[in-house]
């Protein structure tokens, strides 16, 4: 009698644990459909009034007389990510060729910890950083060398800090990538007579190439959404940049920045989520591509 | 042979290079530590971490950031608590029940990247949105529900990378010696990956305290400890960005010393995390 009783216990306890599973499983699974449905229905007034084309490319950012323009805040997005992703792409491909194939352990026993921790430092700190060492030295150093007097917060400090902040992010990536590549096909190539440069040139680089583009594409999304370490130090000027040493506004930092007064001025509050669903969507995409093109070159290894 | 002289000169010059990129990134991280501590540990003091903003604290007076810490660690303690919560049962539920269908399993896992990859300002908006349709103000509660959305694809993933790792044969033997499959998944699996489980929770804890982005919008700011989960909350990254940009000094000082609270709290959790994954690697089972 009582070992049937802890029977249907222990069975009801696990019907209970299982349909637990699936409803977190559900309420996970359904967060993009949520993300994707509220921000619409927020930024559906706002597109309902005007076309999302003016909305996209018109220059105006007037939200007391009704214009959102987008296009500065655009620009200056794609500004600071290719730039950083200009300066961390070569970085990163040379350290994760460098840490997989010539480094020694000792070297792996010390990077592996200055990975993970640049990877954990929060946004915020690299903000306080840009604004301690690498605006001043921009304003002090570089902007007079270039013959420009310039306050420093521009679009380049804001690269400088969002390509040391991606880097962590984009190196992990490779070095799994160079793992997973066979050792098979190196000692073939070795074996044949090719040195050690060539192998890497011609088999590791080539064989890995789709798998570092989307390696690059996934910090390229990554630097697009990062908010307040760029905020901090880009200057936030809402005028379309021309140069590296100009401040500029991207699509995160206007969101960010104008939440306080967002609800007092009408369709404010609808333009900023139409920045954010922007945002989700192009970030959505890229990342999907990326990962794709990761999976599908993993399953022909 | 001049070519292989240049072949010779151009691996050289690569190797080079190879060395000169992972000392810059070596460099940057000391640099960011070491300038972070140049300018703030001057400035932390026992009252800036033992009490709330006095009158005037904003013009450079008296008081500290006590309501930043606390905040921060109710925050993050509870986004954690709740992803765990959810997020445990999920990464059990992909390795033990779903074994067998690795197709649904690497969907799953693919839609958790894609989670991962959303920036933490679209969680903010949402969450700002979510906020207005319910009519909820400010609060802690709104800030541990964006933060949790936030982190829980982190903490999934991680668990699912060491969960991954149990043999096939142990769930096998388990569920043939009779246990039931949340049995299994709380008492072997959960057992056997403790270490790497508590690495998974340290690293989403560490995202969710340093995290500024997706709070902006729903805790709000207050110089009070909260002491309900309705009311508004101070946390550190928003005390660092708000200080910093007063023009007093003094005011400034004080969000380089919080600075280094941060950085803190994020060395301890990452020694920490450390520590039980080698653990991890230690106790694993390999065939």
């Amino acid at each position: 009698m009582k070992f049937r009783r802890i029977q249907i216990g222990r069975h009801l306890r696990d019907k209970i644990h299982g349909s637990w599973m699936v409803i977190s499983l559900a309420l996970v699974m359904t967060t993009p459909v949520f993300l994707l449905v509220g921000l619409s229905v927020k930024s559906w007034l706002l597109l309902e009034e005007n076309s999302i084309f003016t909305l996209l490319f018109s220059k105006e950012w007037k939200p007391l007389s009704g214009q959102f323009g987008f296009y500065p805040f655009i620009i200056s997005s794609v500004w600071v990510t290719v730039v950083a992703l200009l300066i961390s792409a070569p970085i990163c491909l040379l350290t994760s060729i460098h840490l997989t194939q010539y480094a020694k352990k000792w070297v792996l026993k010390i990077m592996h910890p200055i990975i993970d921790i640049l990877a954990g430092i929060p946004s915020v700190i690299y903000g306080v950083w840009g604004i301690l060492v690498v605006v001043p030295f921009i304003s002090n150093y570089l902007g007079p060398f270039m013959g420009k007097s310039v306050s420093g917060y521009s679009i380049l400090a804001g690269a400088i800090v969002l390509s040391i902040m991606i880097i962590p992010f984009i190196l992990n990536i490779l070095i799994e990538i160079f793992r997973n590549i066979p050792t098979e096909l190196s000692e073939a190539s070795l074996s044949l007579g090719a040195s050690k440069w060539q192998t890497i040139k011609f088999v590791l680089v080539r064989r890995a190439m789709p798998g570092i583009i989307s390696a690059l594409g996934l910090g390229m999304s990554r630097a697009f959404g990062e908010t307040i370490a760029v905020l901090m130090v880009v200057g936030n000027v809402t005028k379309i940049p021309t140069g590296l040493f100009q401040p500029g506004y991207p699509l995160p930092a206007l969101i960010a920045n104008n939440y306080g007064e967002m609800l007092s001025i009408p369709l404010y509050d609808s333009a900023l989520m139409l920045a954010a669903l922007i945002l989700f969507v192009v970030v959505m995409l890229f990342n999907f591509a990326s990962r794709l093109v990761i999976i599908e070159s993993e399953k022909h290894a | 042979m001049p070519e292989m002289n240049l072949k010779k000169i151009e691996e050289g010059l690569f190797r080079v290079l190879m060395f000169c990129s992972t000392v810059i990134i070596a460099t940057a991280l000391f640099l960011i530590i070491f300038s972070i501590l140049y300018k703030g540990l001057p400035s932390v003091s026992w009252e800036m971490l033992t009490s709330t903003p006095k009158g005037g604290f904003y013009f450079g007076k008296g008081g500290g950031v006590l309501n930043a810490i606390i905040g921060s660690l109710y925050l993050s303690l509870g986004a954690t608590i709740l992803a765990l919560i959810i997020g445990l049962p999920l990464a059990l539920y992909m390795n033990v029940h779903l074994i067998k269908h690795q197709k649904l399993v690497n969907g799953i896992r693919f839609m958790l990247d894609l989670l991962w990859g959303v920036p933490s300002i679209v969680y903010g908006a949402f969450g700002f949105t979510i906020m207005i349709f319910f009519g909820i103000r400010a609060s802690l509660l709104a800030g541990i529900f964006t933060v949790t959305l936030f982190i829980i694809p982190i903490m999934v993933r991680s668990m699912d990378e060491v969960l991954k790792s149990v043999p096939r044969g142990l769930l096998e033997s388990s569920l043939s010696l009779g246990s039931t499959k949340a049995e299994t998944s709380y008492r072997v699996y959960v057992k056997q990956c403790i270490p790497g489980v508590i690495t998974a929770v340290l690293l989403s804890f560490g995202r969710a305290i340093g995290d500024a982005a997706s709070i902006l919008f729903t805790t709000g700011y207050t110089d009070y400890i909260p002491t309900a989960l309705n009311q508004p909350t101070a946390t550190l990254p928003l005390a660092i960005f708000f200080q910093l940009s007063s023009p007093i000094v003094e005011v400034q000082n004080r969000a380089y010393a919080s600075a280094v609270v941060l950085v803190t709290i994020i060395l301890i959790i990452s020694i920490l995390a450390r520590v039980f994954s080698a653990k991890f690697h230690k106790n694993k089972i390999n065939f």
